[in-house]
């Protein structure tokens, strides 16, 4: 406190100059009269007692010094010295400031640019309040190889009540709603949520209310909270929009409350957090299956909060105690053999665990770029010391304290290195709008990207942190001169050349290695890429473009039109008759989100039982099944192997038939002929209020695998169903032929709403945009990934360029007496390239120890490639040295083409 | 050597706080002298020492200053003690009495003590 108090005085005398000189000179003046009086008395003379007394007190400069010190803060105000030198320092060689601040621009920009992304996704995952106590609550049968199979209701309501969690919601990944009655009728995205959702989420309406969390309704409450976004563009912000009533496929709902503006869902896909419409629902009544504990909810996310203070450890340990006794309560429902366990996952994970790899490697590939840049820039200041070895030799013949010396440089070299940061940040953040326009749409929290104060923060620490960490080592190899040497000698050949040469060497050295590094990292990124691009996938997406609709799904199954497949067939085949007959289709095919290949995102796995090994429901395992229309499989281009395909004749009333790929052949029925088994699939949880056990279906045919869910992933288990036996609510019109992308939509959508005026029609897209944006996290981090080593590649001939350089004049004396000796201007020549290619030699074998290392820690991004993938190692190690034989050869000739008489003469 | 100074640093400004706090307001000179008599010159410090570390215990908020007469109507400067020194200085007794007791114990332990 007293220190504190000392301190902002002093602080405050710095800042308004104030001196208390005046006040002291006083003072010692009147103790000296004091003094000299009692001198006298004591029967001094009066010069006596007067210089008895100015000897008493003691040298009057040195307690001016020191009350001084004392007043104001000395170390501020040397730094401020400091400051103004470094600055005229580096006004006068603008060359040398230029390059060092432009490369301290480029690394720390660089590093700015991707912490800017890290920050608004990995740090800041989940926009609301106490993120840490959320988590995504998932319910595995690892025994029968079924993850994430979803929850019943009688669970939840366990989970509810087990004391682990202040509140646990279910809400739907997100699904479309037709939203009609206005101007054309629109799709929009809702989830169904029980209504503590947002209890638990912690956030609350920015207009009216949430739902209330204790609201027990079976079904839906036919409330509606919808967001800002929404509010704004449908309903112009009106005011009086609470209880306003709107028509969702063909049901009524109020609105009882508007989200605030920049809420975003939780959800791993832009379109989850995108949700306009929340739906409460109790979802134990009709539309929903019964509340039975065998019924389990698919594809909902269970998010819940954590009571305060749990650790997801000890919540996890509290869940499994919970499930041994409900297995105990309820042999029946969970087996043995399904080993039915409950797990938790941080709901940060959830939203940001697919990229951050790509993120983390970013983040390493720039720092790398980062250290470059500092190596890069330490190598200039060490050139540099051997011009100033003069100034700092006769500065210390002057008194200067070595510890001030490096004080000094140092504060020279940090204001390099700010200067360097703050022109990077600058550049961001002008540029900010064009850069993010590279970052790939699928990224989460795109949007929440932003180059503000925090990101300046950064910048700033880095740059300081950058600074001290490469400044100490040259400002104190600068500050160790030979004083008698360097005077005497012009300033050259002094002792710490040596040293600064050797530690030059090791920077060099150092920058080929990292280097290297990030040009395998790259090479290896670049041929994953390339495979997955070149990637055969099974399906044929030139000239395909997919068109989706939605229909409605009301409430009460008997309102809907489109109940039954037959029902819906008649809508289906008028809208393929006049897909056909649009200009430039050749073929026309139907099918569900599902089958929309590597675009969709919500995949719903169905449990198969087979025939002969037949299970419950619940401990069945689950495959991937799509629901298409005959023309399909032909329409993609994927062959048929054996059996049939759909046909005419496959309708709602005959026998229910399925075709499988190659890979549920051989992992369900190894050994076996797949065609004519039976399995028992369920598709929409309607059918469980009627009946228990869903219908066989036949398998009548194997097509071979294609790569519809991810191109990395060569044969995941599909089934397929004909559209015209079961019944689909999100559909996608698939055309092939010369089309035109600009006019397709507004074509199908007049054909479609010639049919049925109430149907939306949205998201045209080709396949093979489909297929690329698939890559686009992939294709940014390995043209980022890229751009990094080719600025580090830059960055290292650079290195070894100004090394190579320096050397040879240094060695300009040498040189030229071996010339006048009669060496062989070819020997100089190799003499000064073997020098780069040793520095080379060692660099790449460091940098390959170092590349393998991390080639192995990235192994999960890699496809097709091995992490030791020898042609890429060779590959880059022959760039590089081949740069480093470059970037030293122009030195070379320069001492090749040395006049030994003029340089002997000069020096 | 440096560590002496230290010491007297520490000790000098617990000197100041107590003749401050015997003699009342007091000018620079007054508590030089005061405190050289009562130490028996033992402490020949250049009395000069003495103004920065005033100036030190008035930013800390220990002591005041203002200028004004002195007996022999000479201006000078008096420093007084504040609230906040005095507490300062009983709090810095009580330690240095129990830093004293403790050393003087160690004083007087004898071989024979110990065994």
């Amino acid at each position: 406190m007293r220190f504190l108090r000392r301190f902002l005085i002093r602080l405050l005398n710095f800042a308004t100059r104030q001196s208390a000189d005046q006040r002291l000179q006083e003072e010692i003046a009147e103790h000296l009269a004091f003094q000299t009086e009692e001198n006298l008395r004591a029967g001094m003379s009066p010069a006596e007692a007067r210089r008895q007394a100015a000897l008493k007190l003691g040298s009057a400069e040195a307690i001016r010094e020191h009350h001084h010190t004392e007043q104001s803060l000395p170390l501020i105000e040397n730094l401020l010295f400091d400051l103004r030198y470094a600055v005229r320092m580096l006004l006068r060689s603008p060359g040398f400031s230029f390059i060092a601040i432009a490369t301290m621009a480029l690394g720390v920009g660089a590093t700015t640019a991707i912490y800017s992304v890290i920050d608004a996704t990995l740090l800041h995952p989940l926009p609301y309040p106490n993120p840490a106590e959320l988590v995504r609550i998932v319910d595995n049968l690892p025994g029968v190889g079924a993850p994430d199979v979803g929850i019943s209701i009688p669970e939840w309501r366990d989970l509810e009540s087990s004391g682990i969690f202040q509140s646990v919601s279910i809400s739907s990944t997100g699904a479309d709603v037709n939203l009609t009655g206005s101007a054309q009728p629109e799709r929009l995205g809702f989830k169904h949520v029980t209504p503590n959702y947002f209890a638990v989420l912690g956030v609350d309406a920015q207009l009216g209310r949430t739902f209330d969390p204790h609201d027990a309704t079976p079904g839906y409450n036919l409330e509606v909270v919808i967001s800002d976004g929404l509010w704004k563009r449908e309903f112009g912000a009106d005011p009086h929009i609470i209880g306003k009533a709107l028509r969702l496929d063909n049901d009524v709902y109020h609105v009882v409350g508007v989200m605030p503006r920049g809420f975003r869902d939780q959800g791993s896909t832009s379109e989850e957090q995108n949700t306009e419409l929340w739906l409460g629902a109790g979802m134990a009544a009709l539309p929903f299956p019964p509340p039975q504990r065998g019924i389990r909810l698919e594809s909902r996310a269970v998010t819940a909060r954590l009571k305060p203070g749990l650790s997801i450890a000890a919540a996890e340990g509290h869940l499994d105690a919970l499930v041994e006794s409900l297995k105990k309560q309820y042999p029946a429902e969970y087996p043995v053999q399904s080993a039915w366990t409950v797990r938790l996952i941080p709901l940060s994970e959830t939203i940001v665990g697919s990229v951050r790899q790509s993120l983390i490697l970013l983040f390493g590939a720039v720092g790398l770029v980062l250290l470059i840049s500092c190596v890069n820039v330490a190598n200039l200041l060490l050139a540099r010391a051997s011009v100033r070895g003069r100034e700092i030799a006769v500065r210390q013949a002057l008194g200067a304290q070595r510890m001030r010396l490096i004080r000094q440089l140092l504060t020279e070299i940090l204001l390099l290195f700010l200067l360097g940061g703050m022109a990077g940040f600058a550049v961001l953040f002008c540029t900010q709008h064009f850069l993010l326009r590279l970052v790939p749409e699928s990224l989460p929290h795109l949007n929440d990207i932003a180059v503000g104060g925090g990101v300046l923060v950064f910048a700033v620490a880095v740059s300081v942190a950058a600074g001290t960490i490469f400044g100490l080592a040259p400002a104190w190899l600068m500050s160790r001169v030979d004083l008698m040497g360097t005077l005497r000698q012009e300033g050259r050949s002094s002792s710490g050349t040596r040293e600064r040469s050797r530690a030059r060497q090791t920077l060099v050295i150092s920058e080929l290695a990292l280097s290297l590094v990030l040009m395998v990292a790259a090479g290896l990124l670049l041929r994953s890429f390339w495979d997955l691009f070149k990637v055969q996938p099974g399906f044929n997406p030139a000239r395909v473009m997919a068109i989706q609709t939605w229909l409605p799904g009301p409430n009460d199954p008997a309102a809907d039109i489109y109940r039954t497949a037959t029902q819906e067939s008649v809508l289906l085949r008028e809208i393929l008759r006049r897909s056909r007959s649009l200009p430039g289709v050749e073929e026309a095919a139907v099918g569900d989100g599902a089958a929309l290949p590597l675009g969709h995102s919500h995949i719903s796995p169905l449990p198969l039982i087979r025939e002969g090994l037949e299970t419950k429901a619940n401990q069945a395992p689950v495959i991937g099944g799509s629901i298409v229309s005959p023309e399909y499989f032909h329409l993609l281009g994927i062959p048929l192997l054996r059996g049939r395909l759909f046909n005419d004749q496959d309708l709602e009333d005959t026998p229910q038939v399925a075709v499988i790929n190659q890979a549920a052949a051989r992992t369900y029925w190894p050994g076996q002929d797949p065609l004519s088994k039976r399995v028992r699939l369920r598709l929409d949880p309607r059918d469980m209020s009627s009946s228990d056990t869903p219908p066989w279906t036949t398998i009548v045919g194997v097509i071979a695998d294609a790569r519809t869910e991810s191109l990395a992933d060569a044969v995941i288990p599909q089934i397929y169903r004909s559209v015209y036996q079961r019944p689909a609510k999100d559909l996608a019109i698939f055309l092939r032929g010369q089309l035109d992308p600009s006019a397709i939509s507004a074509q199908v959508r007049e054909q479609v709403q010639s049919i049925d005026p109430e149907l939306p029609v949205f998201h045209a897209e080709t396949l093979d945009d489909v297929l690329s944006t698939s890559l686009s996290v992939r294709r940014f981090s390995m043209e980022m990934v890229a751009f990094f080593a080719a600025t580090a590649l830059l960055l290292a001939g650079l290195g070894i360029y100004g090394t190579i350089s320096y050397v040879v004049n240094e060695q300009r004396r040498e040189t030229a007496i071996r010339l006048a000796l009669g060496a062989q201007r070819g020997n100089i020549l190799k003499m000064v390239l073997r020098r780069g290619l040793g520095l080379a030699t060692a660099g790449a074998g460091l940098g390959v120890a170092g590349a393998l290392i991390v080639s192995h820690l990235m192994a999960g991004l890699l496809y097709g490639v091995s992490p030791t993938d020898l042609p890429t190692f060779a590959g880059v190690t022959v760039v590089l040295t081949g740069v480093a034989l470059v970037a030293s050869y122009i030195p070379a000739l320069r001492a090749m083409r040395l006049d030994p008489i003029t340089t002997l003469h000069s020096e | 050597m440096k560590e002496k100074a230290d010491v007297l640093q520490g000790t000098l400004a617990l000197m100041v706080l107590k003749t401050l706090d015997v003699l009342g307001p007091q000018h620079g000179w007054g508590i030089a002298r005061r405190i050289e008599q009562i130490s028996g010159d033992l402490l020949a410090v250049n009395q000069g020492t003495l103004y920065p570390l005033l100036l030190k215990l008035e930013h800390e908020g220990s002591i005041a200053s203002e200028w004004g007469a002195s007996e022999n109507n000479r201006r000078a400067r008096f420093y007084r003690l504040t609230g906040a020194g005095r507490k300062q200085l009983l709090a810095e007794t009580r330690e240095w009495e129990q830093t004293a007791a403790i050393i003087a114990r160690f004083f007087n332990v004898k071989a024979e003590d110990l065994r």
